[in-house]
């Protein structure tokens, strides 16, 4: 099995006649995900190399059942597209956009658990979801990953999940599902939550968690393992080495006043069994040691 | 193929404690009248329209500025003169004053602290709220904690007047200073939201002793994601603070933090730039730098990158890792063609290049391949390589 995404999933894409939407919304296709419908409010009755296009994620989730939606909109229509596939009753939305206002994401995050409880966001900012074999939704490169599992992965950064799962194929392991949660301040899906569908899915039997500096998530995820997770996690935190006070990147990684630190973190792991690799290599090293002994 | 567009590079804005001010001022909350003023002569030009006494105020990015010295009383048009001429140049903190503050003097019955930002955890919006204000807000957090007043808002509920009248009475506010306080924190919230802030800070929000409630320093950092609703947020890029590399990286729309090594490091994506600082301390060397060059870089942008790492001496050899997710192996091996092409690049470039086309761009660049130029098939080689050429 797989969390969140499989074979099934019917997928719409929100700025599928972009440029950037459509290049990969086509290879999402090519990859084997059922890519049923674009949206633009005003190029209804068109279509993107087959992919029909209608004017709302309501009208697609009609004419073709579709369960999903990925988000390639700019920034500025994020919130406005994020609410639209919610209120037509969609179960997954994964937004790749990069840049959206914080004010915006917590708006939407809220709104999401307080009226659209069964609609499970993504992102912004994130790389998608991927469970190799079966779909793909988002700019993950579908090649890097090996199907089949054992191993189920979740990363804040975009380009550190592809290098976990790429690790991983090059140790001959396969992947159930590779989720990016994203790394900015208010991410849709958290790592909690994906360590509980991991530890929930049969198929998973090992979990690799991504993590950087800045922010509380990966302590948090920490003592969620500590509670409840029973599969061995292995884990990497990227930052050991930034100095403090230095902002790298993203709006989350910021390392202040000792908190935040990769050493806070890779101790409060640590601390809860958790296996932890200092670079991406390393992780797959012992997650290989894990998976032989299956 | 389409191109994707060069992404917008998300980004902290920070205003200095004038404009703070007349953001605060935009949305109704009381300052005291101010002028800026960059010499001394224009200190005493404000003084003199403003009427002594004022107060003489350095702005800088940073805290401290009383202790360092940065922030004077001054009762007469001499004392304007020698504090300004004090403080304009003065360095806090390795942030140099070009610029002063002047602003009436205010009486001061009690100083409190009031402010907003997200809690991450929680999710939601946390406004906090002392009547120990003055002092830094860590301080008082740590010993004592019960002295901070905090407030969740969730934004699709908004705050609600009742909601601030039972936080200003959780904070223990004295009667005089509540219906100000009421006003002004709501205010506080308008300007956090619709002004779409990271962090809106009061220290201190004072009470006069004509019982006035009044903003008298502002401390405001802004989402630059929100620029395209807040067009004139884009006055504010002049006066962030960076040093040379950074600001040469930002204006090619790179993400980029100096360090003190060797190693010119490009990766795409923060994650995997930090993870390549690691990995490039871990097999003995220096990085010189960390450098996101983002989601979707085309060809220009590497370019630039590479134009920004090679303006920096201290750089021996350049590590450009790359894992193509929406940035695409072509585009990659592009950019760092066109870039030798364009300018002569000093040091010796090891490329580890996987993801979505890099069979295509390996293929490109192979033809390119030099002792100039190096492939490495894993992370871990490429670092060890480039820390070897870079001689640490």
């Amino acid at each position: 099995m797989s969390i969140f995404l499989d074979e099934t999933t019917k997928v719409v894409y929100q700025g599928l006649t972009g440029s950037t939407g459509r290049y990969y919304g086509l290879l999402n296709r090519e990859y084997g995900t059922q890519v049923v419908a674009g949206t633009h409010p005003k190029k209804a009755g068109t279509d993107v190399e087959g992919i029909p296009i209608y004017a709302s994620v309501a009208d697609a989730k009609e004419a073709t059942g579709a369960t999903a939606s990925c988000v390639f909109v700019p920034p500025v229509a994020v919130k406005g597209a994020v609410m639209e596939a919610a209120e037509a009753g969609l179960e997954l939305i994964v937004v790749i956009t990069e840049g959206v206002p914080a004010h915006d994401e917590a708006w939407f995050y809220n709104k999401l658990k307080a009226d659209y409880p069964g609609t499970r966001l993504l992102g912004p900012n994130c790389p998608g979801i991927i469970s190799p074999g079966k779909a793909n939704i988002g700019i993950t490169a579908g090649h890097i990953a090996k199907a089949g599992g054992p191993v189920g992965v979740v990363s804040r950064s975009g380009t550190l999940t592809y290098q976990a799962v790429f690790e991983l194929q090059q140790k001959d392991i396969g992947v159930t599902t590779s989720v990016g949660i994203g790394g900015d301040p208010v991410p849709g899906t958290s790592f909690i939550d994906c360590l509980e569908a991991f530890e929930a899915d049969p198929e998973t039997k090992a979990i690799m968690m991504i993590g950087e500096i800045g922010g509380s998530a990966e302590e948090e995820a920490a003592d969620y393992i500590k509670s409840s997770v029973t599969k061995p996690v292995v884990s990497y935190v990227a930052g050991v080495t930034a100095p403090p006070g230095k902002k790298m990147g993203h709006a989350g990684a910021i390392v202040s006043g000792g908190k935040g630190t990769a050493a806070a973190k890779m101790d409060a792991l640590r601390d809860a069994g958790v296996q932890v690799g200092l670079n991406p290599t390393e992780a797959g090293d012992l997650m290989a040691d894990i998976v032989a002994s299956l | 193929m389409p191109t994707p567009p060069p992404r917008q590079t998300e980004d902290h804005v920070d205003l200095f404690e004038y404009q703070g001010k007349e953001f605060f001022a935009e949305y109704g909350m009381p300052i005291s009248p101010g002028k800026i003023a960059f010499t001394v002569d224009e200190a005493v030009a404000a003084a003199e329209e403003l009427g002594t006494p004022v107060m003489v105020k350095a702005q800088v990015h940073t805290g401290g500025r009383g202790k360092a010295g940065g922030v004077k009383f001054a009762p007469d048009m001499d004392a304007v003169r020698e504090h300004a001429t004090n403080i304009l140049g003065l360095d806090i903190k390795g942030h140099i004053v070009g610029r002063v503050w002047i602003e009436k003097a205010s009486d001061i019955a009690e100083e409190y602290y009031a402010s907003f930002t997200l809690d991450r955890s929680a999710k939601k919006h946390l406004g906090m709220l002392s009547k120990e204000g003055g002092v830094e807000i860590e301080t008082v957090a740590e010993e004592n904690p019960d002295a901070i007043a905090k407030i969740w808002v969730d934004p699709v509920v908004g705050l609600s007047e009742q909601a601030v009248r039972d936080w200003v009475a959780a904070a223990r506010l004295p009667e005089a200073a509540v219906e100000g306080s009421v006003d002004i924190l709501q205010k506080l919230y308008t300007a956090y939201t619709v002004g779409d802030a990271d962090l809106v800070e009061i220290n201190p929000l004072i009470l006069t002793p004509e019982g006035k409630v009044h903003v008298l320093d502002a401390k405001v950092t802004l989402d630059g994601s929100s620029e395209f609703r807040h067009p004139d947020y884009e006055q504010y890029d002049a006066t962030q603070t960076r040093d040379e590399r950074e600001a040469a990286a930002h204006e090619k729309g790179l993400q980029y933090v100096g360090l003190e090594g060797s190693v010119g490091v490009i990766a795409n994506g923060a994650g995997l730039a930090m993870s390549t600082v690691d990995v490039v301390n871990q097999v003995g060397g220096k990085p010189a730098n960390f450098l996101d060059i983002g989601g979707g870089a085309n060809a220009d942008v590497m370019a630039g990158a590479l134009e920004v790492i090679n303006n920096d001496p201290s750089v021996k050899a350049i590590f450009i890792n790359i894992f193509g997710g929406i940035t695409r192996g072509e585009e990659v091996a592009e950019g760092i063609i066109e870039a030798m092409k364009r300018v002569s690049i000093d040091s010796p470039i090891v490329v580890r290049l996987d993801g979505t086309n890099a069979q295509e761009g390996r293929d490109m660049l192979a033809p390119h391949l030099t002792d100039r130029l190096m492939m490495e098939p894993t992370m871990l080689s490429a670092a060890e390589k480039a820390v070897a050429l870079a001689g640490n």
